[in-house]
């Protein structure tokens, strides 16, 4: 099994989305690549107690976006990864933000700091690409 | 992925395996009741179940649950009304008895038995015994088929039971309480069980419990008895997306009361907090007041705080007997 799918009961996020979620993250990060197999229906309800029908709705809904494929006999196999770029800029941006996070700790923040300033400059940009 | 094309025939339209092309219903009790002695358990209980559904079966002790369980698997008859799994009418025809499994809440082992004699014992009483099914199952739970019942774990013993019931192949698998006993561990493990069987052979399950947190993400429709009656029958997903706790300043609860039925009311000096039942998509433009989902949990203690209101489907999701 490439990747392990679990839940978190706290979130108040409707289960199928979170099984949908959590392949989109692997899909983004290059932990799920393109001709990888999903773990069976089977293999996600005996592992997390879950309703097969739960399983089927969350890769439906990825097969509808076009991100997986299911192969009748053999699973359901990813077609195209997600995030835009290649994946040298994307070592690029990391090593950038590596960085960035080195220098933000040297001056004392903390991980709450850097968060909230992510997420605002993130916010910031939106709102100037919007306007 | 053959788990997931068959899967996803659940619920809807022609079901290959679990559901008879003519009906895709997997249960349907009509006014069904029954009467011990003086006293009725069941009254007027009606209500349907698609093919393909995993029902949670809850209410208070007895709320009519057992009874219920034990009409729909032919072992009791009803005073009145009527039962029928996949369109045949219970306890009338051997035929229709082999497509129902019933796990009793004492699970039915023998103790001096051997798993392996239990499975032999499974294979000569039930004629589409699926003795492969039963042997990985048990494999890949590591019970070793030479042990004695008697010294298993319970909830291994719990595993052996659910075996016995899966390996009969049943389109319909009945269980009385089947995690009453059971420590957290053992009851995880054997609703994953329970699912991956789901998963493998399609079937439609019932099962009754009064713990609604370990149901949760197991079941797809829940169905609620609560002094021998229906209270809530219906899909959780849709139970869910129609129920809202609205929050607001006290003196406007009367309003919102008026505009939606309200299945608990809690108001302080200046605050209130209902749980209301809104249609599908009713917009809420109110800006004093604010909405937010509730856990199956929730919505089930407020019903059965309120007797008297009722959940059940639409008209297009009951009985067709027009």
């Amino acid at each position: 099994m490439v990747i392990k799918l679990r839940l978190d009961p706290s979130s108040g996020v409707a289960t199928y989305l979170q099984l949908v979620h959590q392949v989109k993250h692997a899909l983004r990060l290059g932990v799920l690549m393109p001709g990888d197999r999903l773990p069976t229906i089977k293999e996600v309800v005996s592992d997390l107690a879950i309703n097969p029908n739960t399983v089927a709705k969350a890769y439906r809904e990825l097969e509808h976006e076009g991100l997986v494929v299911g192969r009748p006999g053999l699973g359901t196999f990813v077609r195209r990864s997600l995030g835009s770029g290649s994946t040298a800029d994307h070592t690029r941006f990391r090593r950038d933000l590596a960085r960035w996070v080195h220098d933000c700790r040297e001056a004392g923040l903390d991980q709450g700091d850097m968060e909230a300033l992510f997420a605002s400059v993130l916010a910031d940009s939106v709102q100037e690409g919007i306007a | 992925m053959t788990a997931d094309r068959t899967v996803r025939m659940f619920g809807g339209g022609s079901g290959e395996l679990t559901a008879p092309a003519q009906s895709p219903t997997a249960l349907e009790a009509v006014r069904l009741a029954k009467r011990y002695r003086g006293t009725w358990a069941l009254r007027e209980c009606t209500m349907s179940v698609p093919a393909g559904r995993v029902v949670a079966l809850v209410g208070p002790n007895g709320a009519g649950k057992s009874t219920f369980l034990h009409l729909v698997a032919g072992l009791i008859a009803p005073t009145r009304g009527s039962v029928r799994v996949f369109g045949e009418p219970v306890g009338q025809r051997a035929a229709a008895l082999a497509r129902v499994a019933f796990l009793a809440q004492d699970k039915p082992l023998y103790d001096g038995f051997t798993v392996a004699e239990m499975l032999r014992f499974g294979r000569h009483l039930n004629p589409g015994w699926d003795d492969a099914l039963a042997r990985q199952r048990l494999a890949e739970l590591d019970i070793p088929l030479n042990r004695k019942v008697g010294k298993l774990s319970g909830g291994q013993q719990a595993q052996v039971a659910l075996t016995i019931a899966v390996a009969k192949r049943p389109d319909l698998l009945v269980m009385d309480e089947p995690l009453a006993n059971l420590d957290p561990v053992a009851r995880h493990d054997v609703m994953c069980s329970l699912m991956a069987a789901v998963a493998e052979t399609q079937m439609t399950v019932v099962l009754s419990s009064h713990v609604v947190s370990d149901l949760t993400n197991a079941c797809d429709w829940l169905v609620v008895l609560n002094r021998g009656q229906v209270q809530i029958s219906g899909e959780v997903d849709e139970l869910l997306a129609t129920h809202r706790m609205m929050s607001g300043p006290a003196e406007l609860a009367d309003g919102m009361a008026a505009r939606m039925p309200v299945i608990s009311d809690s108001r302080s000096e200046r605050q209130a907090d209902l749980l209301v039942r809104t249609g599908p998509g009713t917009p809420l433009h109110d800006p004093r007041w604010s909405a937010s989902g509730v856990s199956l949990e929730e919505l089930v203690l407020a019903y059965l705080r309120r007797p008297d209101t009722t959940s059940l489907p639409r008209p297009t999701l009951t009985i067709s007997d027009r």
